[in-house]
């Protein structure tokens, strides 16, 4: 249970944290409750009601990560984001329809139902569908920042992933070459303390997976990643120092995962009082909080915000359940290029 | 006339490609100050500077995968794996991520891998391997293994300009061995046509890679003795020339189908279920196949002679053949 917040200050001004404008927080609220709202409807109505195909993996408790990293980025820049990271895909500008339509294997769905879940991509939006072999996105996440550099573009990359994709020697190669490269890469970790039932101390030996940045040659830095705010922080200073050619760093956000590793997982394994504890850390509750001391909201005006959230989805569920399945024959489209 | 080698084709075709399009660049190990292992990356650096001719870390899975990301933002990377043995270490990047982007979401990945591959350069088990088809069975691929100078650089050209992940097997011992005038403009050899090397009524020899050569050579020797073989050089493996293979078996009614790689799940038997289901009314004997035996590529040259397919194994299996 490391959820101490240590700052090396490698990444800025060492003064923290520097808090965004309001309106930026109230969107930030807005984006982090949408992805709870979305996906506690995936997981706990659509799936049970056997509306949605395949696996459920969803980021119950680490929405401050994905929406932090990537609210105030630009719409060139790109995303490259793992299997909790919801907010990545609404704040990039995919609709609820094409999410629930993926989920549900439709037609209308981001990969015309040829992938499952979470496995959305977009060039349109700039967000690089990840594959099931967690940590293939690093390399990716280095050659497109390499591809900003050689082209003299001041883009950045956001490329997350989780604890145990640190295992991956893909996930070592890839930061290894970012900073021999110097490529304008922030890679995002949202250490969950747990890789499906393996905790972390299972996973690796040493305490923080920012510790191996130094390795790398790149600066990391361990932020609260319950405290939105604080992962909004760290990354505005990575991303800046990314987008002033200084090369990648890395956020180590401490989290946990306030599910099984998936819908079918029970997550039996997983001590009752760590979900306790850090059900007291709720990363969306929190920003209420301090939105609700500053009088930058009130209750009645989170309800409201909570009853539009309803709404978007409800109408997002009753047109992508409309929405029609491919054509069989379609799995045959789209190996390669077609005129 | 000025000859141009099989190895120099590759530069060639690489340079001008790197002068057409400003997008394309070459990564990989060793490939920048020192020009590659084989040096078909010579004098690049110097020409195109360091921000397009990029040395790398060894790390094959890093190198596809930058290739991948890269190409996602409209570069066309031309990433290098030293030797194609080395492939393995980037086999998920090419085969989970490159290959099936376009079919998931849509994202063409136009990223060429060029390795270095095959035997005869007594280079042992991890710098002689023809590992063609673990890609040939990959959709979304495509693979091609030049015979010749001219399709060295004409099918390199392809590749480069091609919207999906060629993997472009370039075969060592033909480096420096083979040679031919090479027209000045720009050519390009099309992914997916083979060539007819020679044209025989016999007998035809399937067959890719140095391998033609080994098929040319027995059919000098076959035509004393009143055996007449055709020579069909594949070119491309992924996707293949039906057509061709189909029309020359219709042709001669006898094949022999012979490649470098080893014998269980090697093209030969793709092959062999192609014209069994699609020409077994033409043929007038077995299809047969020579292969290397399934055995990783020994290192001592007596143990490798032994290894590779021979002149002399063409000779016995065609002679068996005509007289069947």
């Amino acid at each position: 249970m490391n959820a101490k917040t240590v700052d090396p200050h490698t990444l800025g001004t060492g003064q923290r944290p520097a808090l965004p404008p309001k309106e930026t927080q109230l969107k930030i609220l807005y984006f982090m409750k949408v992805v709870r709202e979305l996906e506690n409807r995936i997981e706990r109505k659509l799936y049970r009601q056997g509306k949605i195909v395949g696996g459920v993996y969803v980021g119950r408790g680490q929405e401050a990560i994905a929406v932090g990293s990537c609210i105030d980025l630009r719409a060139d820049d790109v995303v490259c984001p793992s299997h909790r990271d919801m907010g990545a895909f609404l704040i990039r500008g995919m609709s609820l329809r094409t999410i629930i339509a993926q989920y549900m294997g439709k037609k209308t769905g981001a990969t015309k139902g040829k992938d499952s879940n979470m496995h959305m991509g977009s060039l349109e939006h700039n967000l690089v569908a990840f594959i099931s072999m967690l940590g293939d996105s690093i390399p990716v996440a280095a050659g497109i920042g390499l591809s900003f550099k050689m082209r003299g573009q001041d883009r950045v990359v956001v490329c997350s992933f989780g604890d145990g994709a640190t295992s991956r020697g893909d996930w070592h190669e890839g930061l290894n070459m970012a900073s021999v490269m110097k490529c304008p890469v922030v890679f995002v970790c949202n250490n969950n303390q747990y890789a499906y039932s393996t905790p972390l101390e299972r996973q690796m030996a040493v305490e923080n997976v920012a510790d191996r940045a130094p390795a790398y040659g790149m600066p990391g830095e361990i932020v609260d990643g319950n405290d939105v705010l604080a992962v909004w922080d760290a990354s505005q200073r990575a991303i800046t120092y990314a987008r002033g050619g200084h090369g990648p760093s890395l956020i180590e956000c401490k989290t946990f995962r306030m599910t099984g590793h998936s819908a079918h997982d029970d997550a039996g394994y997983v001590p009752q009082e760590l979900f306790d504890y850090w059900e007291t850390r709720d990363p969306i509750r929190r920003l209420e909080r301090t939105l609700i001391q500053q009088n930058a909201l009130t209750d009645a005006g989170i309800a409201e915000m909570q009853k539009g959230i309803h709404q978007e989805i409800d109408e997002a569920i009753a047109i992508a359940e409309k929405d029609p399945y491919p054509d069989p024959e379609d799995c045959l489209r789209d190996v390669y290029f077609e005129e | 006339m000025a000859l141009t080698t099989y190895v120099d084709a590759i530069r060639q075709g690489i340079s001008e490609e790197m002068e057409r399009d400003d997008n394309v660049f070459v990564l990989g190990e060793d490939v920048g100050i020192y020009g590659g292992a084989f040096k078909v990356t010579h004098g690049l650096l110097e020409k195109f500077g360091e921000t397009r001719v990029i040395d790398t870390p060894i790390s094959e899975s890093a190198i596809i995968g930058a290739a991948i990301g890269a190409a996602m933002m409209g570069l066309r990377p031309i990433a290098e794996m030293q030797f194609a043995d080395f492939i393995s270490c980037a086999f998920d990047q090419i085969t989970n991520f490159a290959a099936k982007c376009r079919y998931r979401w849509g994202a063409g990945i136009p990223i060429v891998v060029r390795a270095p591959s095959g035997g005869g350069i007594h280079g042992g088990p991890f710098h002689s391997q023809n590992p063609e088809m673990h890609f040939v069975h990959t959709p979304g691929l495509k693979v091609v293994c030049p015979s010749t100078a001219y399709d060295a650089k004409g099918l390199l050209k392809a590749a480069i300009r091609d919207a999906d992940p060629v993997i472009y097997f370039e075969h060592k011992y033909l480096y420096r061995r083979i040679k031919e005038e090479l027209p000045t403009g720009d050519f390009v050899v099309p992914i997916g046509k083979a060539a007819l090397r020679r044209k025989g009524s016999d007998i035809s020899v399937i067959t890719y890679g140095a391998m033609v050569y080994v098929a040319l050579d027995a059919a000098k020797e076959l035509e004393k003795e009143g055996i007449d073989i055709e020579v069909l050089d594949l070119r491309s493996l992924l996707p293949f020339d039906r057509e061709a293979v189909l029309e020359t078996v219709k042709r001669t009614n006898k094949v022999i189908l012979l490649h470098e790689d080893t014998r269980i799940g090697g093209f030969a038997g793709e092959l062999a279920a192609v014209i069994s289901e699609e020409a077994f009314d033409y043929l007038d004997g077995p299809i047969r196949r020579i292969t290397a035996p399934d055995t990783p590529v020994p290192f001592s040259p007596p143990m490798e002679e032994y290894f590779l397919p021979q002149v002399s194994d063409v000779l016995r299996v065609a002679r068996e053949l005509h007289a069947y």
